[in-house]
C-alpha cells in the first residue's frame, strides 16, 4: 500500500442559496457526482455531513463559501476524476453559473501519510499557505503538482 | 526533421490515404491490415508505413498474434498507431496557438465562460445551418457524422452514437479541460440545432485518447426516426 495518500480541498462562493432556483441545478446534481467519485478507483474518503447532499450544508468560513474535500489514493486518479469524469466534467463546464470567481485560489492538494484523514482546520490552514506563500509541498495545485514526500514529513499534520 | 519536411512526408496520396486510416484507429495497425483498408500491396504499405514512422507521423509497437506464446510462437507484429505530437505548417509564418493560449487565460481568469458557451453555440448553429441547406432530406446522423469528419472531429460510430477520435483542441483541452470541452460541446450542441437535428444530442463523456464530446441519439427519440 501507498504510504501516501492525496488530499484536496475545494472551497467556493455560491451565487445564491441552495434553495433557490439558481443553484438548483447545481443541488440536483451533487449525488449523482457523489455517486461517480464513489465508482471512481482511487477515491479513498470524501467529507459529508448530515445536513444536506455531499458537504453543501458545510459552511466554515461564513455562509456563502461551499467546502469540498476528499482524499485520493494518487494525483491521477484524483485528476482523471476531476477532469475526464463525464458528469464531473459538466459540472465543472457550469461552475461559473453557480460560483463567483474568486481572485484568491480556490483549489489546494497536500500529501498526507496512508490512513490520516484530514479536518476541515488543516484543509483550511493548508489553503491559507498556498494563499500567502504560493504552492510548495505543503500546499500545491494541479498547475504546480509536488511530488510524493520521499520521507515521512516532520510536523503537524 | 522540420515541421514542413515532417508534413512534407504526407504529400503522396497512398501514403496519405494510409495515414488517415491509422489515424482513424482506436488500436494500432498491421500491415496486412492497413494495405487490406487502403486496397495496395503488403510491401508497398510496410513501405509508407515506415516512412510515416520514421517522420514520427505513426509511433511503432510490437505484438504477438492472439494466443501464440512461447518460442515459436513467431515474430511479433509490427502495429502503427497516430503519432502523438501535432505538427502545424503555416506559410507565412502565424501564430495562432500562442493567441488562443492568452485568450483562454482570459476567459479562465476573468470567468467568461458562459459568454465564451454562448459565442461558441451560434457559431456552431451556423455552421449547423449552412450544412442542413446543402442536405435539407439527409438524415440527422449521417449530415451530423459528415460534418464532424469535415471539422477534424474523425467521427467514428459507437452504437447509435457518434464518437469523436480527435479534439481539434487538444493542446487547449489539455491546459484548461472545464473551459474548452465546455465551448466544444457548446459547439457541437449549436451544430445539431443549426441542423435540427432533433434526433441526436451531445453531452460530455471523455474517453482515453478522444474528444471528450459524444453525439448520441437524443432521450425519448427512437433510432428510426
Amino acid at each position: 500500500m501507498a504510504r501516501y495518500h492525496l488530499a484536496q480541498l475545494n472551497v467556493g462562493l455560491v451565487r445564491a442559496p441552495t434553495d433557490s432556483p439558481e443553484l438548483a441545478d447545481f443541488m440536483a446534481g451533487i449525488e449523482p457526482v457523489n455517486a461517480a467519485a464513489d465508482a471512481t478507483p482511487g477515491l479513498v474518503w470524501r467529507l459529508q455531513d448530515g445536513d444536506g447532499p455531499g458537504a453543501t450544508a458545510l459552511r466554515p468560513r461564513g455562509p456563502e463559501l461551499m467546502v469540498n474535500m476528499s482524499v485520493w489514493e494518487s494525483l491521477e486518479t484524483l485528476r482523471d476524476f476531476v477532469y475526464r469524469n463525464g458528469p464531473h466534467l459538466d459540472f465543472m463546464r457550469r461552475r461559473r453559473e453557480w460560483f463567483h470567481r474568486m481572485a484568491q485560489q480556490h483549489l489546494v492538494l497536500w500529501w498526507v501519510p496512508a490512513g490520516h484523514i484530514p479536518d476541515l482546520d488543516e484543509a483550511l490552514s493548508r489553503l491559507d499557505e498556498l494563499r500567502s506563500d504560493g504552492p510548495s509541498a505543503r500546499a500545491f495545485t494541479f498547475q504546480d503538482p509536488y511530488p510524493v514526500p520521499a520521507e515521512p514529513t516532520a510536523g503537524r499534520f | 526533421m522540420s515541421e514542413i519536411s515532417v508534413v512534407a512526408v504526407l504529400d503522396d496520396p497512398v501514403r496519405r490515404r494510409l495515414y488517415e486510416y491509422v489515424a482513424q484507429q482506436p488500436h494500432g495497425v498491421s500491415r496486412n491490415e492497413a494495405a487490406q483498408a487502403v486496397g495496395i500491396q503488403r510491401t508497398l504499405a510496410a513501405f509508407h508505413l515506415d516512412r510515416l514512422a520514421e517522420a514520427g507521423l505513426v509511433s511503432v509497437s510490437f505484438r504477438r498474434p492472439e494466443g501464440r506464446t512461447g518460442p515459436g510462437a513467431g515474430r511479433p507484429a509490427k502495429l502503427y498507431q497516430r503519432g502523438a505530437t501535432e505538427h502545424q505548417v503555416s506559410v507565412p509564418p502565424r501564430d495562432y496557438r500562442r493567441a488562443a493560449e492568452l485568450l483562454a487565460e482570459v476567459v479562465d481568469v476573468t470567468g467568461a465562460e458562459p459568454q465564451l458557451q454562448r459565442s461558441a453555440r451560434s457559431k456552431g448553429a451556423a455552421a449547423g445551418r449552412t450544412a442542413r441547406r446543402q442536405a435539407p432530406g439527409e438524415a440527422d446522423d449521417e449530415l451530423v457524422e459528415r460534418e464532424l469528419g469535415a471539422q477534424g472531429y474523425q467521427p467514428y460510430r459507437d452504437g447509435a452514437s457518434i464518437r469523436l477520435r480527435n479534439c481539434p483542441f487538444h493542446v487547449l483541452a489539455d491546459r484548461y479541460p472545464p473551459l474548452i470541452c465546455g465551448m466544444n460541446l457548446a459547439l457541437l450542441d449549436g451544430l445539431l440545432a443549426g441542423a435540427a437535428a432533433t434526433t441526436l444530442e451531445a453531452g460530455l463523456d471523455p474517453r482515453p485518447g478522444d474528444c471528450c464530446v459524444v453525439v448520441r441519439v437524443a432521450a425519448g427519440t427512437s433510432k428510426t426516426n
